[in-house]
């Protein structure tokens, strides 16, 4: 262990390996399932050309439009380049989801219970926001 | 000595290359967005990969800006994008928030490694953030764009009064830890390089700091920006932490409520691929570049030039929402 990272908790090392590996692998499925959208020709439930006719719609003006899914049923869409592309996405928007888990065991281990306690809380509002279940409209 | 002349000679041809270069782009930044906010229509006649293209590039260059000026990308691209490409505001957040995430996760190892980033420091002030994160995208996707679009500029100026007027303070003076710092050991060593020294460093009014970071939270969920403009002073200034780690940690907070907020936009279908992956490669590749240029470019030169820009991408959006300048 060099001077630079002696003094780098445990748990701070540990979250930043699985933070690591978690955006660099988002960042790649981003770039492979783009690329297929985009080049390779893969279906799209909303073909490229028509795209300039609804991304200046709202959200809401969009839906009704394309019918495009909420919340997870695009997972029933991967099969569709527009869809598809949204697996990175969503990888990249949960990735802090495992490191916090990592560290949880750190802190138990050391009886540190008020940073198990900010983990789970920070745990239970990422999955309350990736749930779908707060919804909103225009 | 005629050697060392010749070299500075070199490295000054260099500094005023690239500053010549930066501001071409900065007006070119200028021209282009006033020119497209004139001329192309909303239901313009040029194809989706031109727009694709131009999406591209424009990332491409702000990336390149943002790092030596010291602002996230994220606060740069939703004014920019949102004034003058034809996408709807709904859209561009939802991008504008996975720009910032993206840069922010592709930091947050290295950061968290080097110490400039602390979990101690970040985890508190990253609940409440995200919480209210969720609020501000939900009531975001709730209003009519127009209103948001006001807000945006107004935000905007504020952040341009903010940048222009805010003083930095690289080791700020801080007396006895307050008791929640103390209780959540919010304290921590790091080492810097440009000393070559090892930093120990506490904070102090951790409550305030904490109740500033949930209205923090709710900007950056209800405009799809980074919040980094806000989250440095706040560490530094008001809570004491050194301007590195401050830095560091802002950056860091960022992966947990930009993704709150991410996930709202991706489940109300507020998130199009089409725009939000062009953004971030874009962004990110120049921010690669940017990072390099940091050592050539002056740091003030390019941030009066961001201020610049900032100033009028926030008249943009101001008089796009009022309905003035569509």
């Amino acid at each position: 262990m060099n001077q630079k990272t002696s003094f780098i908790s445990v748990e701070q090392q540990r979250y930043a390996t699985w933070l690591s590996w978690g955006s660099r692998s988002g960042l790649a499925v981003l770039i492979v399932t783009f690329l297929g959208y985009v080049l390779s020709g893969l279906p799209a439930r909303i073909p490229l050309d028509q795209m300039p006719a609804v991304w200046s719609l709202s959200t809401h003006d969009y839906l009704l439009k394309t019918g495009a899914p909420t919340g997870w049923h695009w997972l029933n869409l991967l099969g569709q380049g527009d869809f598809a592309s949204l697996l990175g996405i969503a990888w990249l928007s949960g990735c802090s989801l495992l490191c916090l888990l990592a560290v949880i065991p750190i802190y138990a281990k050391r009886k540190d219970w008020v940073f198990v306690g900010l983990c789970v809380v920070a745990l239970l509002v990422q999955l309350l926001a990736a749930s779908g279940i707060l919804t909103v409209g225009h | 000595m005629l050697a060392h002349a010749f070299s500075k000679l070199q490295n000054t041809g260099a500094l005023l290359k690239a500053n010549v270069m930066l501001l071409l782009l900065t007006l070119s930044l200028f021209t282009v967005g006033a020119f497209a906010a004139e001329n192309l229509p909303t239901a313009s006649t040029m194809p989706w990969w031109g727009w694709v293209i131009a999406l591209f590039v424009t990332c491409f260059f702000l990336g390149i800006v943002a790092v030596p000026s010291g602002v996230g990308g994220g606060v740069l691209f939703v004014p920019i994008v949102g004034g003058f490409f034809p996408f709807h505001l709904d859209f561009v957040r939802g991008a504008g928030l996975l720009v910032a995430l993206a840069s922010a996760l592709a930091a947050g190892p290295s950061l968290l490694r080097g110490g400039l980033a602390d979990l101690r420091l970040a985890l508190p002030m990253a609940v409440l953030a995200s919480a209210s994160s969720i609020a501000g995208a939900m009531i975001g996707l709730a209003i009519p764009a127009a209103i948001v679009q006001i807000a945006l500029g107004l935000t905007i100026l504020g952040i341009v009064t903010l940048m222009a007027l805010a003083k930095k303070s690289e080791f700020p003076e801080v007396g006895e830890p307050d008791k929640l710092s103390s209780a959540l050991a919010m304290n921590g060593i790091y080492h810097d390089a440009a000393r070559n020294e090892k930093i120990n460093w506490h904070v102090h009014r951790t409550p305030l700091g904490l109740l500033l970071f949930v209205g923090i939270g709710f900007l950056a969920g209800l405009f799809g920006m980074g919040a980094g403009w806000a989250n440095v002073p706040v560490l530094n200034l008001l809570m004491g932490a050194p301007l590195k780690v401050s830095a560091g940690t802002s950056s860091f907070i960022l992966t947990l409520v930009d993704s709150s907020a991410a996930w709202i936009y991706l489940n109300k279908g507020a998130v199009l691929a089409i725009i939000a992956v062009p953004s971030v490669i874009g962004m990110m590749m120049g921010a690669t570049i940017g990072a390099r240029l940091l050592h050539v470019l002056k740091a003030s030169v390019v941030r009066k030039m961001v201020i610049s820009l900032l100033l009028f991408a926030g008249v943009r959006a101001l008089l796009k929402g009022l309905g003035i300048w569509v």
